[in-house]
């Protein structure tokens, strides 16, 4: 069994996730900061979690494929995107960051807006706010978040066939390998590689409630 | 200390216009819930932005439209004491304090041991907020804002939340904390009690619009408006129709009165607070025959519905002792007697 899809699928959802968090986390505050058109930015950015993959991998074509604005802009500087890593990185982002966004999201609203006021009114910058108050008393539904983005990115399929294709060694992913082997008709390595999709989204889950559990054991003590 | 404010900004039902100045002393500001009390405490503190007008503390100008200053919360130096306290659950109650405190390691580390013995915490200085009694998480609150340096103290409804043996411990603490703090504090609240206790000033606030600033003895024995007598606890309120100069028909008590002395222009109510009806055995000078409607037994009096017979009135609402009214005998008619001079005439 080549082991190449397992490493592509790990480093692809590894580094979408790092992206998925920042980005997430920077557009969960930005949302519940804005005073007008919330529900419509919420809207946007919650899009990809309910639309078809290959409708997503689809827009993707459109944006930065070789014969979009983007793309061959890109081009000058000798950069494609379509069918690379870069590309299963990128779909793996947008579908994922949804899931990292409402949960940050939900995380920071649960949190007091007079404790934030409090530490306004005694001089606290809002960067010390951020790093000292609002990431660690919303850390559980943030760690929440960042597991289920990091196990939606592992078995992302749709928008990464669309947008980088399925080439082994280059963007062959376990999903996409499954998808593959089936219509090869090698049941036996579509079998292996799910159970081996299953196992991963499985332990990760779990560690993510004995995590949570954990903080809610603290958490409830807060009140 | 000296804090000046006269601002006005638009809500949703009403505009809140609040005009004042306060100077070494507390000063409260009492209203019903939602007149727009706490709103001004927002608008000083930097939460809120008032549409117009001008903040200033101690010469510095926090606020002002007219020359576009509009200073950030942090810039302010307004010590906001919530409901809730607000204390930063994630920390101890010495890395709540030293979190806010400026100066160097060692400049912080003083702060947090002098605040912390000023409010007795020292013992609870590892504890975290949710392991402190209300009582304790209001003191950490406090040493939090002093270690801050606020210059002023704005107390948000401090005990609203609480039920009344713990609201009168934390009302005797607060004024300790008062009575040792030389500078300004401002309170707002809907309690007239624990205005009158705490502040030596008061502010009536009525649907966002300021009335006439009192001392607290003054406000209580002769409030000017219908909301500042509401608001101090008088439960008796009649429109009214001038007769004579010193005298009054009261319309919702089908009453006609004789006043102490002559009527202001503006008077459109008359009111008496239910502890100065008088009851009498026969008839005289502002004294009616009325019919007990009903009779609530409170924890130490009788209140007691009365009307005048026959006439459709609202009742008025009179207060006896118990022994007062049980030597009465029960009776389902009386006399009723409203002293002149306890006749408060009240302008809308």
């Amino acid at each position: 069994m080549e082991l190449a899809p397992l490493m592509i699928t790990l480093q692809t959802a590894g580094v979408a996730t790092v992206a998925t968090f920042f980005i997430g986390i920077g557009l969960a505050l930005m949302v519940v900061r804005m005073n007008r058109f919330q529900g419509l930015a919420d809207a946007v950015i919650t899009l990809p979690l309910v639309l078809p993959p290959t409708v997503v991998g689809f827009f993707l074509l459109l944006l930065f494929g070789k014969r979009s604005t983007i793309g061959s802009f890109l081009l000058q500087f000798d950069i494609t995107l379509v069918f690379t890593w870069k590309a299963a990185v990128m779909a793996a982002i947008v579908v994922s960051l949804p899931l990292m966004y409402r949960t940050a999201r939900g995380a920071f609203e649960q949190i007091d807006v007079n404790i934030i006021h409090a530490a306004r009114t005694l001089g606290v910058s809002d960067w010390r706010i951020f790093w000292h108050i609002l990431l660690p008393n919303a850390r559980a539904g943030i760690l929440a978040g960042l597991v289920l983005s990091f196990t939606r990115a592992l078995g992302e399929f749709g928008a990464t066939i669309m947008f980088a294709g399925n080439i082994p060694g280059v963007t062959q992913t376990m999903s996409t390998a499954i998808y593959a082997a089936v219509q090869a008709n090698d049941y036996d390595l579509a079998g292996q590689w799910a159970m081996i999709i299953v196992a991963f989204s499985l332990v990760f889950v779990v560690m993510m409630n004995w995590w949570i559990n954990r903080q809610n054991k603290g958490a409830a003590l807060w009140n | 200390m000296e804090l000046s404010v006269d601002i006005e900004k638009k809500l949703r039902d009403f505009t809140l216009r609040a005009d004042f100045a306060v100077k070494d002393e507390v000063f409260a500001l009492l209203g019903a819930s939602g007149c727009g009390k706490s709103m001004t405490l927002k608008c000083i503190a930097g939460i809120e932005t008032p549409d117009k007008g001008r903040i200033v503390l101690n010469g510095r100008v926090l606020f002002d439209s007219e020359a576009g200053i509009n200073l950030q919360p942090q810039a302010r130096k307004a010590g906001y004491l919530f409901q809730n306290y607000a204390l930063f659950p994630n920390m101890t109650i010495a890395e709540n304090i030293a979190f806010v405190a400026s100066g160097d390691n060692v400049e912080k580390e003083r702060k947090v041991q002098a605040n912390l013995a000023r409010f007795k915490l020292t013992g609870l200085a590892q504890a975290y907020p949710h392991e402190l009694s209300g009582g304790q998480q209001q003191r950490a609150a406090f040493a939090r804002i002093l270690a801050a340096d606020a210059q002023l103290l704005l107390l948000d409804e401090p005990f609203s939340a609480l039920d009344s043996y713990l609201k009168w411990q934390l009302e005797m603490e607060l004024g300790d904390v008062l009575k040792e703090y030389d500078g300004a504090a401002l309170l707002v609240s809907h309690d007239r009690g624990e205005v009158y206790r705490l502040a030596d000033r008061i502010a009536v606030i009525n649907r966002g619009q300021m009335e006439k600033v009192h001392s607290k003895h003054g406000l209580f024995q002769d409030p000017d408006t219908l909301a500042a007598a509401l608001l101090t606890g008088c439960k008796n309120v009649s429109s009214i129709k001038r007769i004579a100069a010193d005298r009054i028909f009261a319309e919702d008590w089908q009453m006609e009165l004789q006043v102490a002395a002559d009527i202001p222009a503006a008077a459109q109510f008359a009111g008496i607070r239910a502890h100065y009806i008088e009851v009498k055995t026969q008839v005289g000078e502002n004294t009616v025959l009325v019919e007990v409607v009903s009779v609530v037994e409170d924890v130490f009096s009788y209140l007691v519905m009365v009307r005048k017979k026959d006439a459709g009135a609202c009742p008025l609402r009179l207060e006896l002792s118990k022994a007062e009214w049980l030597q009465l005998g029960n009776p389902k008619e009386l006399y009723l007697h409203l002293p002149k001079e306890r006749i408060m005439l009240l302008n809308p």
